[in-house]
């Protein structure tokens, strides 16, 4: 066992991945020498040479279709796109041009590629920097989508994104890159794509999150639990697929649920997360699922940031209000 | 307007062409190698592409086939730029490019289905370097500069050769695709073909710059004009740079200039933006009545051959269409599990809505 951070375990991972399989490469803008403007990929380039981890030129929508072509020749690529603002201009090669690849060509083709991005509020950085857009991501057939909360999950979760087959987006958020380090074991191992974890039991009310809002979500367990209720907090982990199981078999036991999500409060996660409930668990349910979530405006400049993300204080108040319906 | 000393140069270019309308051959020193039975081939295929053409329109208007991008015109530039590349190289077309992906090696049938809507159409035989044709415009340069950098990374001598219109050289992906290359030196072809309209909307209002392939020049990398209604002038220009490429040296953007006899679809009327006498005078330069004329001269084509490709064109048109037609339908099922390599639980509940 080490302990790391989450962005050291993610750079472990990218590291066990370019010993094991020379088709994995690493590429964007910065992402070479420097290891990237948040250092994750650092050292990398020293360790495994300029052919396999390098700089870009500052165009997303290249980066992103190189690494679609590439994939096309048999490369692993594992293309960064430096915020997470930035992925507008790399839609179509993310969204469609690698989401479609195998659709479209029957198989014939795949793109087994990895879009890692930071994103995430709460560390007053520049505007566009800081966005939630899962939500766009999971709308789109033919990717997956993925958003750890912890270095033990990021690893395992990285090295798994790494060797699928099809493109996954990894969203990785700046507020947790060095918030804390864990206890993650050395050298491989997977998390697998798509399950969820229950990261705190409970039997009264399950608090569905992902992302930097699990951290949150457990705070406000704990003060929950100063008042007599036992909250059960279900990590994601994976937005798409979605695993839904786990979170059916947490609401037949705890009968209630709320979700949180950093993003804008509609037609995101939650509101999907919510729509699956209502088709596998409605009978199970005592109260209506409550979403806590930013309001629909832009992610707002960093002065009122904190105002503006999901609090504990906003998620006590929605399992109150659904503990009392 | 006159220039300032410190202002960057640039000078008209002109296009590189071997044969005179008349087929004459008036650069001698550009004409590529190619044996007799090699330059019969040529005429071969764009006599066939023609054919094809004029079938597919008709297919098109019997709703036998969907959408379908006319080619008449065109095949100096589509036929010369395939026929000058190794069957190993790899082309990234537009949806306008599907007779270069034919005579790379994908079975006419497929060409068909893609025009169908049948995901079969885009299954690329295994020995067959292509991709499917893209329908967001410049999209597939990108993927063109990938396919190149991986290569390069592999120390493979092949090269990677897309296509683009006009229009597309308007496109943000066909800049960024250029400039990576540069950077990279990959070996990867830009071809342009220039016809004129991207769909209703001229040339003039495309660029200001002095041609398209003056636009290299930003990025670094060698960019040559050529008349792309002379099949030898284009085979000249990608022979020369896909040897470039594989010897290290470099992308090419090469701006072909062409024009499409036929509207842009069969959605669409090209009496509404081109003028009856634009057309009479590209007529005139018919690349296959100009490379006719040369082979005719040379002794090496007659009308008679010109009539028995047809008919032999026609017949294999048919014979893939009734091919395409015969090919079971696709199912929902089927779709959802051509997703992702292994379809997730979501989709298998999804699936069983359509079964």
């Amino acid at each position: 066992m080490a302990q790391m951070n989450m962005l050291e375990a993610i750079r472990d991972a990218m590291r066990i991945e370019l010993k094991r399989d020379s088709n994995v490469l690493i590429f964007g803008e910065d992402a070479g020498k420097v290891g990237g403007v948040f250092r994750v990929t650092e050292g990398l380039q020293e360790e495994f040479g300029e052919d396999r981890v390098f700089d870009t030129p500052l165009a997303e929508s290249a980066i992103a279709g190189m690494a679609v072509g590439m994939g096309i020749q048999g490369f692993r690529p594992i293309a960064e796109i430096q915020f997470v603002g930035f992925i507008f201009e790399a839609l179509d090669q993310m969204f469609i041009q690698a989401a479609r690849m195998r659709y479209r060509s029957g198989g014939r083709y795949n793109s087994p590629i990895v879009f890692r991005t930071p994103f995430g509020g709460g560390v007053k950085a520049a505007e566009l920097h800081t966005d939630s857009l899962e939500g766009l991501a999971i709308q789109t057939p033919g990717i997956k989508v993925i958003i750890p909360s912890n270095p033990y999950d990021a690893k395992g979760l990285m090295i798994s994104a790494i060797r699928d087959n099809d493109p996954v987006f990894f969203m990785e958020h700046l507020n947790l890159y060095r918030a804390f380090k864990a206890d993650v074991p050395e050298g491989e191992y997977t998390v697998e794509i798509g399950k969820a974890n229950v990261v705190r039991e409970g039997s009264d009310v399950t608090i569905i999150a992902y992302g930097l809002m699990v951290h949150t979500a457990v705070k406000a367990a704990e003060e929950l639990e100063k008042t007599g209720v036992k909250a059960e907090v279900i990590d994601l982990r994976t937005l798409l697929p979605l695993d839904i199981d786990t979170i059916v078999a947490s609401i037949q036991k705890t009968n209630r649920a709320i979700v949180v999500q950093e993003a804008q409060k509609t037609s995101g996660v939650a509101a999907e997360v919510i729509a699956q409930i209502n088709e596998k668990a409605i009978l199970h349910l005592e109260a209506p699922v409550l979403r806590v979530a930013g309001p629909d405006t832009v992610y707002p400049f960093a002065q009122i940031e904190d105002a503006w993300l999901p609090s504990v204080a906003r998620i006590s108040a929605a399992v109150q209000k659904v503990l009392n319906f | 307007m006159s220039k300032l000393p410190y202002e960057v140069q640039t000078e008209p270019v002109t296009p590189l062409s071997v044969l005179s309308l008349d087929g004459e051959v008036v650069n001698p020193d550009l004409m590529p190698a190619l044996t007799d039975e090699q330059l019969k081939e040529v005429m071969y295929r764009m006599v066939f592409t023609r054919t094809w053409d004029e079938r597919a329109v008709n297919l098109g208007r019997q709703g036998r086939l969907g959408f379908y991008a006319p080619v008449s015109g065109q095949e100096a530039s589509m036929i010369g730029s395939e026929y000058a590349l190794n069957k190993d190289d790899f082309i990234c077309p537009g949806y306008r490019d599907m007779p270069q992906l034919v005579w790379h090696g994908l079975p006419l049938y497929q060409a068909f289905l893609y025009s169908r809507g049948h995901q079969h159409g885009g299954q690329i035989p295994q020995d067959v370097h292509v991709l499917m044709p893209q329908i967001i415009i410049g999209a597939q340069i990108l993927h063109a500069t990938g396919v190149a950098m991986a290569f390069k990374k592999k120390n493979e001598k092949r090269v990677a050769i897309t296509y683009t219109g006009d229009g597309g050289s308007s496109e943000g992906d066909f800049y960024e695709g250029m400039n990576f290359a540069g950077v990279y030196k990959l070996p990867v072809i830009y071809a342009v073909q220039n016809n004129g309209y991207a769909i209703t909307t001229p040339f003039a209002k495309q660029t200001a710059a002095l041609s398209i392939a003056h636009k290299a020049v930003a990025a670094g990398i060698r960019g040559i004009q050529v008349d792309g209604m002379d099949v030898l002038a284009v085979i000249k220009a990608v022979q020369e740079a896909a040897e470039r490429g594989r010897n290290g040296e470099g992308a090419t953007l090469i701006e072909m200039l062409t024009y499409r006899f036929r509207p842009h679809s069969m959605a669409d009327d090209a009496t509404k933006y081109r003028t009856k006498e634009e057309e009479a005078e590209w007529a005139l330069k018919d690349p296959l009545v100009r490379f006719g004329k040369y082979l005719e001269k040379k002794g090496l084509w007659t009308e008679e051959d010109t009539n028995r490709v047809k008919e032999e064109a026609k017949a294999t048109v048919n014979e893939h269409i009734k091919k395409a037609e015969a090919v079971e339908k696709m199912t929902v099922a089927g779709l959802i599990d051509s997703m992702f390599e292994t379809t997730p639980q979501y989709l298998e509940e999804q699936k069983a809505d359509f079964q």
